[in-house]
């Protein structure tokens, strides 16, 4: 027996396949519903869109507006935004790339049937689309709108004579999944890989690798495996448990930046009573002491967050005290991060009438953040020594977020990835009143409310003069911070690794681009 | 026998049905899809937007009679995450799941079958002790935990094998199976040997505990007496007598290999329906779990359908009921 299993292992030893040097590997960490650019607004499937598709704008890896498919765009007027295209551009099947497309792609948008998270979120604010050549559109918006451009990042381009009537499943197949991108959709095995094959006819920067394979590899340690085993020459999101060994070993390269995406508390901060909040024998209180702005004062000052990076995050986090990271559109110079500071914390306790505390439950979820279970049981650690003691309970994001909307927590761990690169994504969901009607403070789960940050975000939302608009922004994040409307954690950092010989510019975004790595 | 089976059949539509509604309900309880599902970025009206296209807007009862319906129409419902019948989603991860299950229960029964035998014929020797200190391990260890150290061992230090993902595929009768590529069987053989041995060791505790209690019987010492070879006494008398228990339990094994390889499929990323299911859970994608779960259960019944009627041909005792079943 022994002998026969060693025998089939050596059989098995002898057939390993040549890798060609100009084809790459790389794993993904989450599975993509769909290749409809259109379907699913998920950074996943986005993410194997932008690998086939394009926008009219492009980022770059830090977030910063790019030409893509137009090559310039201006306001004509307050309510009028026109694009010029980018000429001899082809799709795919060769055809040519005109504002015929944009205008198909734009008015495809809402008509996706059956859509879970639609694009319309970009596309509603244009009312009218008028095609002035081939290769000048123009869009009319009902109110002044300073985020166009933003938004035309994210709404993928898609051949009109491809996709003509064509429905998700159209792409799926490969029939319709006609792109101006670097890359030719080859094929899509569900749950397992997305292959693709360099466009030779591509306008831009041609991908060096002829092939690239976007393998899908959930599970975190066996990610780490696959590139140590040479399966694959990249992977994402490098789990924080490996993230010194990888960096250590000597034939890895690791990559990294820090994310867009911010983690923090949302505190139940504007109802009179809140249902985790109890005196110390677990009686429920008669007022709300998170509504109370020096008692979140005290909850900021007792988190360590340097501590929490450290030892936590293992490093893969930078501490903050406010909304975007440094260098984004939004970010406050200023603004620090709250210091370690347990005496001033139960010092304000007391001044908020609470000497000796009281008791509370925290929650977040255990499948959705980068180590959220673990950062949500040290926060709880850090608010029993300032006097609060704290449980927690954490569970599947299926859970958590229903739960979380309907308003039944008081203190929870969530995160925000602004996927606008600046600061008036976060200030609009979690920060603004929250309000139906106007579509604001959608994800405001602490329904933090201030009348002057409203105004001053309002202003922004309305003014097109960037550096004007900057300006009003950092006000607006500076109001709601001196509330803390959120407890601002910290930003988390993208990790990649790739075999040595690889490199990778990470990306703010969290995007793996096979055709940004680069053979060395 | 006509009758045993129709009233299988009418038992099965009983089983189908509660557990459809069950499943259904359970998973309306936990949450919301929209709330995962859609884009943190969205506003109010396009959440709701989002609910009334996913039809989760409308009654319970009427979502689940929606459903209904279109399970009666061979869909079982639509993905919410991918807007693809839910059929379809898990019949094309089913082949990869089916040969992996298969080939880990062809190598549990092939290691399984011989090992207790010889365990259970010659209890005493150093080599029945050591199969069954093996087959403790097989218990006891943890899946994941194997899974990975194959991995480590045979795909990093070693180099051996590929540590994931499925090889390539050939069309068989329409149907993609990587068994008979050698690609394939390199990607195939640690997961399946992960899987299998758990049922390895399962198999050689049933199967030794059957020989010993067998050999001790009246008709193995009359066999013994009348001159019967010791090949045949095994082959015949003891294996065929055996055969009933460890044949139940091969089947229902199959049975929850197939629906339950889930950690291994995860370990390996395979893409079989385990990660399916996982992920749909993980979205609440309602359609595909019910789907799934009520596929798996008719997988069940129609297994314990087959291992009933193997039953007649490995012992002319056992009749199928008809009348009293």
């Amino acid at each position: 027996m022994l002998r026969f299993s060693a025998t089939l292992v050596v059989l098995f030893a002898c057939a390993t396949l040549p890798v060609r040097a100009a084809d790459i590997s790389i794993a993904l960490s989450a599975d993509v519903t769909s290749i409809d650019p259109h379907f699913h607004n998920l950074t996943p499937n986005n993410n194997v869109s932008n690998h086939i598709f394009e926008a009219l704008v492009a980022k770059d890896a830090r977030g910063q507006l790019r030409p893509g498919l137009a090559e310039s765009w201006r306001t004509i007027d307050d309510l009028t935004w026109e694009f010029r295209l980018r000429k001899g551009v082809k799709f795919h099947d060769g055809s040519d790339f005109t504002a015929a497309d944009v205008a198909f792609s734009l008015d495809r948008v809402p008509t996706v049937p059956n859509s879970p998270s639609p694009f319309t979120t970009y596309s509603k604010q244009i009312v009218e689309k008028i095609v002035v050549d081939p290769y000048t559109i123009r869009f009319k918006t009902a109110a002044p709108y300073p985020l166009m451009a933003n938004d035309m990042s994210t709404i993928m381009i898609v051949s009109s004579r491809a996709a003509k009537g064509a429905g998700t499943e159209d792409f799926n197949s490969g029939k319709a999944a006609i792109g101006t991108g670097p890359f030719k959709f080859v094929r899509w095995q569900k749950g397992d890989r997305i292959e693709l094959a360099r466009y030779e006819g591509y306008w831009g920067a041609k991908s060096p690798w002829d092939k690239a394979v976007l393998r899908i590899i959930a599970s975190d340690p066996t990610r780490v495996a696959s590139l140590l085993a040479g399966e694959v020459r990249a992977i994402e999101n490098v789990p924080t448990a490996d993230l010194s060994r990888v960096t250590k070993q000597a034939d890895l390269s690791v990559y990294r930046i820090v994310s867009h995406r911010i983690m923090y508390l949302h505190v139940d901060s504007n109802r009179e009573t809140t249902p985790f909040v109890t005196d110390k024998a677990g009686r429920p209180l008669n007022r709300n002491p998170l509504k109370d702005v020096r008692v979140r004062h005290a909850l900021s000052k007792a988190i360590n967050r340097q501590a929490l990076v450290d030892r936590v995050m293992e490093g893969a986090a930078r501490a903050t005290g406010q909304l975007m990271p440094e260098g984004m559109f939004g970010y406050t110079p200023t603004l620090k991060a709250e210091p370690y500071d347990p005496d001033g914390a139960r010092k304000l306790l007391a001044e908020a009438g609470y000497p000796d505390g009281f008791a509370m439950t925290i929650h977040g979820p255990n499948d959705r953040y980068v180590n959220d279970d673990q950062v949500t049981q040290t926060l709880a650690q850090m608010f029993s020594r300032i006097g609060v003691p704290t449980k927690v309970e954490t569970m599947p994001s299926a859970v958590y977020f229903t739960r979380a909307n309907k308003l039944e927590f008081s203190v929870m761990l969530v995160g925000w990835g602004s996927d606008t690169s600046e600061a008036s994504s976060p200030l609009k969901a979690l920060l603004a009143t929250y309000n139906n009607d106007k579509g604001m403070g959608q994800a405001n789960r602490g329904r933090y409310s201030s009348a002057k940050m409203d105004g001053l975000l309002q202003q922004a939302l309305a003014t097109v003069d960037d550096a004007r608009r900057e300006q009003l922004l950092q006000q607006a994040t500076a109001v709601a911070m001196s509330d803390l409307g959120i407890i601002p954690l910290y930003h988390q950092e993208n990790v990649w690794a790739t075999r040595k010989g690889i490199v990778y510019t990470p990306r703010a975004d969290e995007r793996t681009f096979a055709h940004e790595f680069r053979p060395q | 026998m006509l009758i045993y089976l129709i009233r299988r059949l009418a038992q099965s539509a009983l089983v189908l049905f509660v557990m459809s509604a069950l499943v259904f309900l359970g998973v309306y309880a936990i949450g919301n899809p929209v709330d995962i599902l859609i884009n943190p970025q969205a506003d109010q009206a396009e959440i709701a937007r989002a609910t009334a296209a996913l039809g989760l807007d409308q009654p319970l009862v009427v979502q689940y009679r929606n459903f209904l319906v279109s399970a009666f129409g061979g869909e079982l419902g639509r993905s919410f995450a991918s807007n693809v019948p839910a059929v379809d989603l898990i019949l094309q991860r089913m082949p990869a799941t089916i040969e992996l299950a298969f080939t880990a229960m062809i190598i549990a029964i092939v290691l399984g079958l011989p090992l207790g035998l010889w365990a259970g014929l010659w209890p005493d020797s150093a080599s029945a002790k050591a199969i069954m200190a093996g087959s403790i391990l097989g218990f006891s260890l943890p899946t994941f935990w194997v899974g990975l150290m194959l991995i480590m061992v045979f795909s990093v230090w070693l180099g051996w094998l590929p540590p994931t993902g499925r090889g390539q595929t050939v069309n068989v009768l329409g149907i993609d199976l990587s068994l008979f590529t050698w690609d394939g069987l390199r990607h195939l053989f640690m997961p399946a040997l992960n899987l299998a041995l758990f049922k390895l060791a399962l198999l050689i505790r049933l199967t030794r505990a059957g020989t010993r209690e067998a050999m001790v019987q009246d008709y193995v010492r009359f066999a013994r007496a009348k001159g019967v070879s010791e090949r045949r006494i095994v082959r015949v008398h003891v294996l065929k007598n055996i055969m009933i228990p460890i044949v139940t339990v091969i089947g229902l094994e199959f049975g929850s290999v197939l629906a339950f390889a889930i950690v291994t499929e995860t370990i390996f990323a395979w893409p079989g329906m385990g990660k399916l299911l996982i992920d749909s859970i993980n979205v609440l994608d309602r359609p595909v779990i019910v789907a799934y779960l009520m596929i798996i259960v008719f997988v069940f019944i129609f297994i314990n359908l087959i291992v009933d009627l193997l039953y007649t041909a490995l012992d002319p005792r056992v009749r199928l009921g008809g009348a009293r079943a």
